[in-house]
């Protein structure tokens, strides 16, 4: 067993007994209580754990526990904060709230890792085409809406995003 | 289980020398789904991404010399001149996350048939330099998979470098699969022209229990072009010549039926794959040519 030092969301944390093959969605999830991030299949088929490690999307459920120590870890919870926004006000990232307008959550288990990862295209590339979103996006499975509804909430994300500027 | 963290490539060798079972993990990618579902439990995890010589680069004159670690997504992003037909394949792997991950060492490491970097560095050309505390030495790829996820790694060697070499004409891969993102390919292929040697070079993913080069389509399609001066005409390949390097491709496969598909569906996608990417790569070292021509 080991400790894992790990900054999340901003704030540094540290999760004990951490099995040495555990990963870093186990860890986020069942030691420092942040259970935004989804646990579907473990193997990186869905996209429903992705996270951003060091800024970068990855899924959560294949990196390591011990590789993510002294690592920045951003998570669905931490969204808001990133986009600047004080989550006290229950204030959401624009992502976030372009998905509820959109109506682009259905059973919701998606939603973290679509925005994440959406998020994260969009400040990269604010201004994407529809052959940018579903490349972006297409690390991310949805059962639920047929990815219309996820493909006007980006859209939409990203023209309000122009207009703030 | 012990998670061993080397800071350097010297500690990582020497933490594989002492502990030759100890399996490494760069991106995690193959190896974490091996834990995540039981099918493997080791005595010792070696984390190499601590290590930065991995992540990186360099273009030098002839060929590219690739950190095992640079993730598929830096290829595609930094490496597209140098060596399109890899660039190609890394889109090709899997989803964004996936290749912000996983990387061309990882690929060797698994060394299974349906790696797609392996059909591009076939036939890029392309030496796996490995090092331990013995030494380093570099594996030519041609000689580098075995057997089926079996590679040339001796128990204490690591990747430390892929040397490929820069592209010299046009390459392409393609791949069959059941849909765009996240899938193992049903087969692959890719293919490069290498007008500075007037030779072209293919390889094979999929199709038979290692990554494979088609020696006998390439040796046929090389003959041919050269006693046609098509090097130098720019002409048309004809149909015919075409048709029978696509059937010789095909017959280097040596696949196997699974769920994925049969075999006989594999021959013959490898050769649709063959006579395409030969069209395509032949189309556009014509027009590279008519341009140079133009312009002298
Ligand atoms: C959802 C999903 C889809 C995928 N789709 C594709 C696909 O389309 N095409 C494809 O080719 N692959 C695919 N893969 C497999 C995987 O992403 C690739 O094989 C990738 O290249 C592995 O790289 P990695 O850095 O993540 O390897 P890791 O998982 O870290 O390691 C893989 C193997 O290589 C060894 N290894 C790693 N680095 C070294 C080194 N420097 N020296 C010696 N040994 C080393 C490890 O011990 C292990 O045996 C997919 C995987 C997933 C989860
Ligand atoms: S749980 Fe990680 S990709 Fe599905
Ligand atoms: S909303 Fe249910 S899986 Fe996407």
């Amino acid at each position: 067993m080991m400790r894992v030092n790990v900054t999340v969301n901003g704030r540094p944390q540290q999760a004990d007994d951490v099995w040495e093959g555990e990963s870093l969605l186990y860890v986020l999830r069942e030691r420092l209580g942040l259970p935004g991030s989804k646990n579907a299949c473990e193997q990186g088929e869905c996209g429903s754990c992705t996270v951003r490690l060091d800024g970068v999307p990855v899924c959560s459920c294949l990196v390591a526990a011990g590789q993510a120590e002294g690592r920045e870890v951003v998570t669905v919870e931490g969204l808001a904060q990133l986009a600047g926004r004080r989550t006290e006000d229950g204030e959401l990232a624009p992502v976030q709230q372009a998905f509820i307008d959109a109506g682009a959550v259905q059973c919701g288990f998606c939603t973290p890792g679509l925005l994440v990862a959406a998020d994260e295209m969009l400040e990269r590339n604010p201004n994407p085409s529809d052959e940018d979103i579903r490349e972006a996006l297409s690390g991310n499975l949805c059962r639920c809406t047929g990815y219309e509804k996820i493909m006007d909430a980006v859209r939409l994300a990203a023209a309000r995003q122009q207009e703030a500027v | 289980m012990d998670f061993l963290r080397p800071a350097s490539w010297q500690e990582a060798l020497a933490a594989k020398a002492e502990h030759p079972a100890a399996v490494p993990i760069a991106g995690g990618t193959d190896v974490m789904v091996e834990i995540n579902f039981d099918h493997r439990r080791p005595e010792h995890l070696l984390d190499l991404t601590r290590i930065a010589d991995l992540y990186e680069w360099e273009v030098g004159e002839r060929s590219v010399r690739l950190g095992a670690s640079v993730p598929y997504t830096k290829i595609m992003e930094n490496l597209r001149a140098e060596l399109p037909g890899l660039a190609l394949a890394s889109h090709t792997v899997a989803s964004p996350q996936i290749r912000n991950r996983g990387g061309v060492g990882g690929n060797l490491g698994t060394a299974s048939p349906a790696g797609d970097a392996h059909p591009a560095l076939l036939a890029a050309g392309a030496e796996v330099e490995v090092e331990s505390v013995r030494g380093s030495r570099r594996i030519p790829i041609d000689a580098f998979f075995t057997g089926v996820k079996r590679n040339a790694l001796a128990a204490d060697e690591l990747i430390k470098w892929v040397h490929i070499e820069k592209a010299d004409g046009p390459q392409q891969f393609s791949k069959v699969g059941t849909r765009n993102a996240m899938v193992i390919a049903v087969c692959a292929f890719g293919l490069a022209l290498h007008p500075a040697t007037r030779t072209v070079r293919t390889g094979i993913g999929s199709a038979a229990p290692t990554p494979v080069r088609a020696g006998a389509a390439e040796e046929f399609l090389n003959a041919a072009l050269d006693e046609g001066g098509f090097w130098d005409n720019g002409r048309i390949v004809p149909p015919s010549v075409v048709k029978q390097f696509a059937q010789l491709c095909s017959g280097a496969c040596n696949p196997i039926d699974d769920v994925r598909g049969t075999a006989a569906y594999r021959r013959h996608a490898v050769g649709v794959m063959a006579r395409r990417t030969l069209t395509w790569t032949w189309e556009s070292y014509r027009g590279a040519r008519r341009l140079t021509e133009g312009a002298a």
